[in-house]
C-alpha cells in the first residue's frame, strides 16, 4: 500500500498532462475534449481515495497522545538549482495534503460531470475543459508539495486558471474586468506572500522546505520579530487568496465566471488555499502570533482579521438579491471560521471545517447553478427570476435544503460537527470574543440562508421562472447534487464524538509541537450552537413565510435610518468605492498633480536653463564644425560610396556565369601567386 | 606508379568542366560541368591516396560523391523552378539581380 504513498505524484500530474491534451485535440474530439477531462479527474479521484486508504493504514508511531502516523517526504527531481541552491520538487504526503488531494479531486470531478451538461453549446467549451485540468492540476501540486516553492507554483497556477475561467465570457466587460479585478487584488496580498517565502527561506538556514521551516520556527533560535514579520508577510497572501477582510472584494465579482467555476475554485478548493498556507506553516504561524501560548491577550491577527470577516461577509450576504452573491459572501464568511478557527488554536477544527465547507458550499453552487439552467431562464436574481421553484425542481430543492441546513449547522448535518468544533476551542482555549463573534456568525448564517431558500424554491413564481417552463435539470447535473449532498450528511460524521477519525488521521507532529489544544466535544457548546442556528432559521421562516415583523418589511422605503443602513451595506462598506477612488485615486490624482507641477517648474526650468546654454553653445558648433567639417566629412563619404558603387555597379550582371568566371579567375591568380610565393621561399 | 597519367586525365576533365559550366547556356549542362570538375578532384584524390598508401583519399572521395548528389538535387530542383517561371533554361537570360 505504500507505493500510493510513494507515488502520490502521479495524483497531480494526471490532469496536468491532460489540460495540453484537451487544449491541442480537443476541439477535433466528437464530446469537445470532456472526454478527456473527465476520466483524468476521474483516475486522480480513485489515485486519491487509494492514498488516502494508505495513509489510514500506515501504522502510527509514538505513545499515547503523541501518537500520529509518520508523513512520507520524497524528493523526485531537482527543479533547478542557482547560486549553489538547488531546488529540489519533492512530495509530501501527511494526514492534510491526503484530505486535501480528496476534497480537490471529488470536487474537481463533480464539476467536471455537472459541466457536461451545463456549459453545453458553449463557445470556448474546449477551453473551459483545458484550464479546469489545468486548474486541478496546479491545485494539487499546490497540496502535495513538499517546498515553499512548489506551493507557490500551484498557488499562482491557481490563479492564473482563476482568471481565465472568472473571465470565461469576456465578450462582456463586466466579465473580463471581474477577472482582473480577482487577478490583481490577490495580486495585492501575494506580494506578502513572496517577501515571506523569502524570508522564511533564510530563516530555515536556506532551505524551501516547508517541515525544516516549521521545525526551525519551534525551535525557538530565530528572533521572535524575525519569525513575527515572515508570519506577517504570509499572512498578507493568505488575506488576499482566501478573500479575508480587508481584500475580500474580489470574491463576489468572481462570480462573473460560469456556475460550475464558482463552485470549485471560488467555494470549495482555490480559495481555501489561503487556509491550508496557514495550516501547512502552522509551526511558523503558532510561534509568530503565540496563538497557543498561555496568558496571551486573547486576540491576535490572524483570528481577528477571520473574526471580522465572519461578521461583515454576513451582513452582507442578506441585502444580495444575486443567488450567486448570497453564497459569495456566505463563502468569504465561511473563510472567516477557518481562519480564525487557525487562529484561536483550533487545527484540526478549521481544517475540518475547510473538509465539510467544501462539500455543502460545492453542494449550493451547484444548486443555485441548476437553478439557473433550468429554472430562472439562466438568470441569478431571487428577487427578479425565482420564486417557487420547489414544486419544478424536487431534487434540486431538496439537494439544496440539505446544503442550507448543514451551512447553518442543524445537527446532524457536516456543519454542525466543524462549527461546533470552531466554538468549542475558542470558547476554552483563551478566546471568548471570538467564540462570541462565531456564535452571531452561526445566527446571521442561518438567517440569510432561510431568505435565500425561501426567496429561491417558495413564494410566488417571478420573472423568468414564472414566464418559462422551470423543469428538472438533466441527470449529469442532478447527479453531482446527489453525491455532494450525500457528503454533506455524512463528512461531519466523521469527526463526531466517539467516532473522532478525521482527529486521528489528521494528527500532524508540527502541530502537536506547536502546542495546538484537541478538546472533547461539550453538550453545552452543542445545544447553545443548535439553538441558534434553529432560531436563525426560524426568523428567517417567519419573516417571510409568515410575514412576522412586519412593520420591518419595506422599512428602508419609510425610516432614514434604515434606508442608510441598507445603502451603507448594498455599497458593500464603501471598500470598492475606497479602493478605486481612495487609494487608486489618491495616487493618481494629488500625486499626479504635485508632479505635473513639479515637472512644469523645477524640471522645465532646468531644462530652459540648458536649453538656452545649449543653443548657444550649438550656433557656434553648428556654423563651423558641423557645416565645414563635418559635412564635408560627410558628403566626401557618400560621393566616394556612390562613385565606387557606380564601379561596382559595371560587374554586377547579375549573370551567374559570369560570376564564377571572376571567381574563376581570381583562384588562378590568388593560386598563381601563392605558387610563386611557395617556389620563391623555398 | 602512373601517377602523371592520373593527374593529366584530371587537370583535363577539370579544364573541360570549367569551360562547361563557365560557357554553356543551358543550365543542366552546366550542372553536369560542374560534376566533372569534382570527379576531376576525386581523380587526384584517389590518385595520391593510392600513391601514398593513405585511405584518407579514398575517404574523402566518398564525401564528394555524396555531397555532389545533394547538390544536383537542389541544382536540378532550382533548374526546375526556373524553368516553371520561365519556360526555358538558358542562364543568359535570368539576370535579374543585374544592379
Amino acid at each position: 500500500m505504500t507505493w500510493f504513498l510513494r507515488n502520490a505524484w502521479i495524483v497531480p500530474l494526471i490532469p496536468t498532462l491532460a489540460f495540453p491534451v484537451i487544449l491541442l485535440l480537443g476541439k477535433r474530439m466528437p464530446r469537445g475534449g470532456a472526454e478527456v477531462g473527465i476520466p483524468a479527474v476521474g483516475a486522480s479521484l480513485i489515485l486519491a481515495i487509494l492514498t488516502a486508504i494508505a495513509w489510514i493504514h500506515r501504522s502510527p508511531v509514538g505513545e499515547g497522545a503523541d501518537k500520529v502516523r509518520p508523513f512520507l517526504e520524497r524528493d523526485l527531481f531537482t527543479w533547478f538549482s542557482t547560486g549553489g541552491v538547488s531546488v529540489r520538487f519533492g512530495i509530501h504526503i501527511d494526514g492534510l495534503a491526503v484530505m486535501m488531494m480528496f476534497v480537490v479531486t471529488f470536487i474537481s470531478l463533480c464539476v467536471h460531470v455537472y459541466s457536461y451538461a451545463y456549459m453545453e453549446g458553449d463557445r470556448r467549451f474546449t477551453h473551459y475543459y483545458a484550464a479546469l485540468a489545468l486548474f486541478t492540476g496546479s491545485m494539487l501540486v499546490l497540496v502535495t508539495g513538499s517546498t515553499s516553492l512548489q506551493l507557490l507554483l500551484g498557488w499562482e497556477g491557481t490563479s492564473v486558471c482563476s482568471f481565465m475561467l472568472i473571465g470565461h465570457w469576456w465578450e462582456d466587460l463586466d466579465n473580463a474586468s471581474a477577472a482582473l479585478k480577482a487577478f490583481l487584488t490577490t495580486r495585492t496580498g501575494d506580494i506578502g506572500l513572496l517577501v515571506g517565502l523569502a524570508m522564511t527561506f533564510f530563516i530555515a538556514g536556506q532551505s524551501f522546505n516547508i517541515e525544516k521551516i516549521n521545525e526551525t520556527a519551534l525551535a525557538g533560535h530565530t528572533s521572535h520579530t524575525l519569525l513575527l514579520v515572515a508570519a506577517f508577510a504570509l499572512f498578507c497572501g493568505v488575506v488576499g487568496k482566501s478573500a479575508q477582510f480587508p481584500l475580500h472584494t474580489w470574491l463576489p465579482d468572481a462570480m462573473a465566471g460560469p456556475t460550475p467555476v464558482s463552485c470549485l475554485i471560488h467555494a470549495a478548493t482555490m480559495v481555501v488555499a489561503g487556509v491550508y498556507l496557514v495550516a501547512r506553516f502552522y509551526g511558523l504561524f503558532a510561534s509568530a502570533f503565540s496563538i497557543n501560548l498561555a496568558g496571551h491577550a486573547g486576540v491576535n491577527l490572524v483570528a481577528a482579521i477571520g473574526g471580522i470577516t465572519i461578521i461583515i461577509a454576513a451582513a452582507l450576504a442578506f441585502v444580495q438579491s444575486d443567488i450567486k452573491k448570497v453564497l459569495a459572501y456566505s463563502t468569504i464568511s465561511q473563510l472567516g471560521y477557518m481562519v480564525m478557527a487557525l487562529g484561536v488554536g483550533g487545527w484540526t477544527a478549521g481544517i475540518f471545517h475547510l473538509f465539510t465547507h467544501a462539500f455543502f458550499k460545492g453542494l449550493l453552487f451547484l444548486g443555485a447553478g441548476s437553478v439557473s439552467h433550468s429554472g430562472s431562464h439562466h438568470s441569478f436574481d431571487m428577487k427578479k427570476d425565482m420564486g417557487g421553484l420547489r414544486r419544478h425542481m424536487p431534487i434540486t430543492y431538496v439537494t439544496f435544503v440539505i446544503g442550507s441546513l448543514a451551512l447553518a449547522g442543524v445537527f446532524p448535518l457536516a456543519g454542525f460537527w466543524s462549527k461546533d468544533e470552531i466554538l468549542l476551542t475558542a470558547g476554552k482555549n483563551g478566546y471568548q470574543a471570538f467564540m462570541i463573534v462565531g456564535f452571531v456568525g452561526a445566527l446571521m448564517t442561518a438567517g440569510y440562508m432561510a431568505r435565500c431558500v425561501w426567496l429561491t424554491f417558495h413564494g410566488e413564481a417571478r420573472g423568468g421562472a414564472a414566464h418559462h417552463q422551470p423543469h428538472e435539470s438533466p441527470p449529469a447535473i442532478t447527479g453531482p447534487l446527489v453525491a455532494l449532498a450525500f457528503m454533506s450528511v455524512v463528512a461531519g460524521l466523521l469527526n463526531a464524538p466517539g467516532v473522532e477519525l478525521f482527529k486521528k488521521w489528521t494528527a500532524n507532529p508540527v502541530v502537536i509541537a506547536a502546542g495546538a489544544p484537541e478538546f472533547k466535544f461539550n453538550l453545552g457548546y452543542a445545544a447553545v450552537s443548535t439553538v441558534i442556528a434553529l432560531s436563525g432559521l426560524a426568523l428567517g421562516w417567519l419573516y417571510y413565510e409568515r410575514h412576522w415583523l412586519a412593520a420591518l418589511h419595506g422599512r428602508t422605503k419609510t425610516s432614514r435610518l434604515a434606508l442608510a443602513g441598507f445603502n451603507f451595506l448594498e455599497n458593500k462598506y464603501y471598500l470598492d468605492a475606497l479602493y478605486t477612488d481612495g487609494i487608486v485615486y489618491a495616487v493618481k490624482s494629488p500625486i499626479a498633480r504635485a508632479a505635473y507641477w513639479f515637472n512644469q517648474n523645477v524640471i522645465d526650468g532646468i531644462v530652459n536653463g540648458a536649453g538656452i546654454g545649449a543653443r548657444a553653445a550649438a550656433n557656434w558648433v553648428y556654423g563651423v564644425i558641423d557645416q565645414e567639417l563635418v559635412d564635408g566629412a560627410v558628403n566626401g563619404t557618400g560621393a566616394a560610396a556612390e562613385g565606387g558603387g557606380a564601379l561596382l555597379r559595371l560587374i554586377q550582371t547579375g549573370r551567374v556565369q559570369q560570376y564564377a568566371a571572376f571567381l574563376f579567375g581570381l583562384g588562378v591568380v590568388v593560386i598563381g601567386i601563392g605558387l610563386l610565393a611557395l617556389t620563391h621561399s623555398f | 606508379m602512373l601517377l602523371n597519367e592520373f593527374l593529366f586525365l584530371a587537370a583535363f576533365l577539370f579544364c573541360v568542366g570549367v569551360y562547361g559550366a563557365l560557357a554553356r547556356k543551358n543550365a543542366v549542362f552546366v550542372l553536369m560541368s560542374i560534376e566533372l570538375i569534382l570527379n576531376a578532384v576525386n581523380i587526384n584524390l584517389i590518385a595520391f591516396g593510392a600513391l601514398t598508401d593513405n585511405l584518407a583519399g579514398q575517404v574523402f572521395a566518398l564525401f564528394i560523391i555524396a555531397v555532389a548528389a545533394a547538390e544536383v538535387g537542389v541544382g536540378l530542383a532550382i533548374v526546375l523552378l526556373i524553368y516553371r517561371n520561365r519556360h526555358s533554361v538558358d542562364l543568359g537570360q535570368v539576370d535579374l539581380m543585374k544592379g
